[in-house]
């Protein structure tokens, strides 16, 4: 993938490009977390477990392992509904805040968000 | 060995032999079509036929046993950690992180979902697609027929059935239904009987959820209002033990007999206190007893129900219903099984002080009494085969609507949404909703809930759900129509108009009945002065003139009926001959006028 970063400076340093890259993953995800209402942002992988986490552990693995099948689930029924159809994302609407689940093949990003805080 | 037995038959016995052969086809009979017949012939057009061209089927119902059924989970939150990784070591975790973090795979995917991610943070604040526009336009009341459905059924899960004594709702929204079960009748209950009560889960019929172990069985039942787990319940020795349903099965304390009642603790309520221990006891030996669960062992106060107001334990009379309202801490009544109400004030100095008035209110027990939640100055009495609306300030005389029965009525509460409505059960399995500003004479909805008697009925704070008790230990739980459990509109205003209204009727009434008495006072003082004897002998003998009223109440009343048959005769022949009918019916008004007079 080229990004923006890539056209500007050219090819560079593979190590390199993968330490400034991360960073530019930890500044979205600041990004993420500073937006109104987000209580707290998971990333998980495609065996489930929490790479990256805002909040504590507990509330963590519960989140990644209910979550996790739960996504699994949600897609097994978009594609046993159509097969030419794929999950793209989750909102799951509580009455406390509102569970979005963005998935992926390898990584699954969960954010969760009180709505009424930011309105 | 092998049985043979052999059947013979002669050949000629069988008949003649067939003997098939081909020949030629041969004509017996020709017959010409026949012209003239042709006449005869009438098409039928159309040709009206029934058909059937779907299998047949009947239908068929059967009812199967009960099956039980137990949910059990599993909820599986740590693993998927490759093999050489253990999760309980923090550095391993730390290091397996990092290295998925710097996975290309990662970056790329976590930036791209990390977009999508934003712009549906970023929708939700923008609009809240769940906001209500309409929040404050009134919603239109419809009209519909009230009913009921039932939702669930909970059966006493022991072999020996027992009654439903009572029940009490878990006070923290409708999940839970705490049901005391005991055998009420006298010296009756089976030696192997189960002493337990249950607390089940509402959506859950087939087990209860926790199991109460009392060392007799329970007769009544109460949450406390402050802390949903304890529990206060009044045992048929006469105890009374409370539970931590934190703490197990077993009763976390309970009171020593000596000090406990004599009778069975018919029912228990928790008083309105800073620290929500504080509870008060009633039973059939006239004692209410006050408790702090703190300290059970003795009670903090003792009064007996002594309505000649000595607070003599032998003029006890048992107390069967017992009412406090949280807003009026200091007062409380019970009702008795000799069919009064008392009305007491707690904090009053001497225990003559303490019972404020008495009430004869019904010729049998009083099963139930409450305060109505919205006018606490009125309130529901139930007993014998009536439920009785009094209001009373507690000096005025109790003025009613009343209605027999013909079967007794068991229990009865307010609905604690609508002032207006309320709910009896009776013994013969009825549960009864009435709204005496639609009806008094008839319930507004009768259900048979089962064939048995039903003991027992609470309804939940929301007014949608009532539970109810019956017999042989089967709790009913039925939701109500919307029409039921939301307040119509103006039935506050109109409520009070008719509690205003009854209450002037009363009065009058009174102060006529006094003016007569004044007046029969004046003609017999006159009579003394003319016929001292005469006098004096009527009051001798009350007895005579009770039966003479008696009598004279008879006579008026089959009078009364013979008019109306002359009257039903009168019409029938008036309606026969329709003739002078608007003079008929005048007349009729007349002597309807003249009964009510009488």
């Amino acid at each position: 993938m080229v990004t923006g970063w890539e056209k500007v400076m050219g090819p560079i340093d593979l190590s390199k490009k993968s330490n400034l890259l991360s960073n530019e993953v930890e500044e979205s995800l600041k990004r993420i977390q500073q937006m109104k209402g987000v209580i707290g942002i998971i990333v998980i992988n495609a065996e489930g477990i929490p790479v990256k986490t805002t909040l504590d552990n507990s509330t963590t693995v519960q989140y990644a392992g209910l979550i996790h099948s739960l996504t699994a689930k949600s897609r097994s029924t978009v594609r046993d509904l159509d097969p030419q159809n794929d999950l793209t994302f989750l909102r799951i609407r509580s009455k406390k805040h509102e569970i979005m689940v963005a998935p992926e093949k390898e990584f699954l990003l969960i954010v969760v968000q009180n709505p009424s805080d930011g309105s | 060995m092998e049985i043979v037995y052999v059947y013979t038959k002669k050949r000629s016995e069988f008949g003649r032999q067939c003997n098939f052969a081909d020949r030629p086809a041969e004509l017996h009979v020709d017959i010409l079509p026949d012209e003239s017949l042709l006449q005869n012939f009438v098409e039928k057009n159309p040709v009206d036929r029934g058909i059937q061209c779907v299998q047949e089927m009947s239908e068929h119902e059967v009812n199967t046993e009960r099956f039980e059924t137990d949910t059990r989970g599993i909820n599986h939150v740590e693993g998927g950690w490759p093999k050489d990784v253990n999760p309980q070591e923090v550095e391993q975790v730390l290091r397996f992180r990092k290295k998925v973090e710097k996975d290309e795979m990662y970056i790329t995917t976590i930036q791209q979902l990390g977009s999508v991610m934003e712009h549906c943070i970023r929708q939700n604040n923008a609009i809240d697609i769940y906001q209500d526009y309409f929040a404050d336009l009134e919603i239109e009341e419809t009209e519909e027929t009230p009913s009921a459905k039932t939702i669930n059924v909970f059966r006493d899960p022991n072999e020996i059935k027992r009654t439903a004594t009572h029940l009490s709702w878990y006070p923290d929204g409708a999940k839970k239904l705490a049901v005391a079960y005991s055998n009420l009748e006298f010296q009756r209950s089976p030696a192997d009987i189960s002493l337990d009560s249950y607390i089940w889960d509402i959506e859950n019929p087939n087990k209860p959820e926790f199991t109460l172990k009392p060392v007799s069985p329970l007769v009544c039942l109460e949450y406390n209002p402050k802390d949903v787990h304890v529990l206060i319940g009044g045992c048929y020795n006469g105890q009374v033990a409370f539970w931590d349903t934190r703490k197990g099965s077993q009763a976390v304390e309970m009171s020593p007999v000596e000090h406990s009642h004599h009778d069975p603790v018919y029912k228990t309520i928790w008083l309105q206190s800073k620290t929500g221990t504080e509870c008060f006891s009633a039973s059939t030996d006239g004692q209410v007893l006050w408790w702090d669960i703190r300290k059970l062992g003795e009670p903090t106060e003792k009064l007996y129900m002594d309505p000649t107001k000595k607070g003599k334990v032998e003029n006890a009379q048992g107390v069967l219903a017992l009412e406090y309202e949280p807003t009026i801490p200091t007062k409380f009544m019970v009702g008795t099984e000799q069919g009064t109400i008392i009305s007491c004030n707690r904090k009053a100095k001497t225990p003559a002080e303490k019972i404020v008035a008495v009430y004869k209110e019904h010729i049998g027990p009083v099963y139930s009494l409450q305060r109505n939640p919205f006018f606490p100055k009125n309130f529901l009495t139930v007993g014998d085969w009536t439920a009785r609306v009094s209001f009373t300030s507690f000096v005025a005389k109790f003025g009613s609507f009343f209605s027999y029965h013909m079967s007794y009525m068991t229990d009865g509460c307010w609905s604690p949404v609508r002032p207006s409505v309320f709910f009896t059960t009776k013994m013969d399995g009825t549960l009864d909703v009435w709204d005496y500003l639609f009806k008094q004479n008839d319930p507004t909805l009768s259900l048979q809930v089962c064939d048995e008697a039903l003991h027992s009925l609470r309804v939940q704070d929301q007014g949608r759900l009532i539970a109810t008790g019956s017999h042989t230990g089967t709790t009913t739980l039925l939701e109500l129509s919307d029409s039921l459990c939301t307040m119509q509109r103006n039935e506050k205003v109109l409520v009070t108009a008719m509690f205003d209204r009854e209450t002037k009727r009363e009065k009058i009434l009174e102060s006529r009945q006094r003016e007569l008495r004044l007046k029969r006072a004046g003609q017999s003082a006159q009579g003394d002065q003319d016929d001292e004897e005469g006098g004096s002998a009527n009051d001798e003998d009350p007895v005579a003139r009770a039966e003479e009223d008696f009598f004279a109440m008879i006579n008026a009343d089959r009078k009364k009926r013979e008019q109306q048959k002359a009257k039903q005769v009168a019409e029938d022949e008036s309606n026969s001959e329709k003739k002078d009918e608007n003079g008929g019916e005048k007349q009729d008004e007349e002597k309807d006028e003249t009964i009510q007079e009488e």
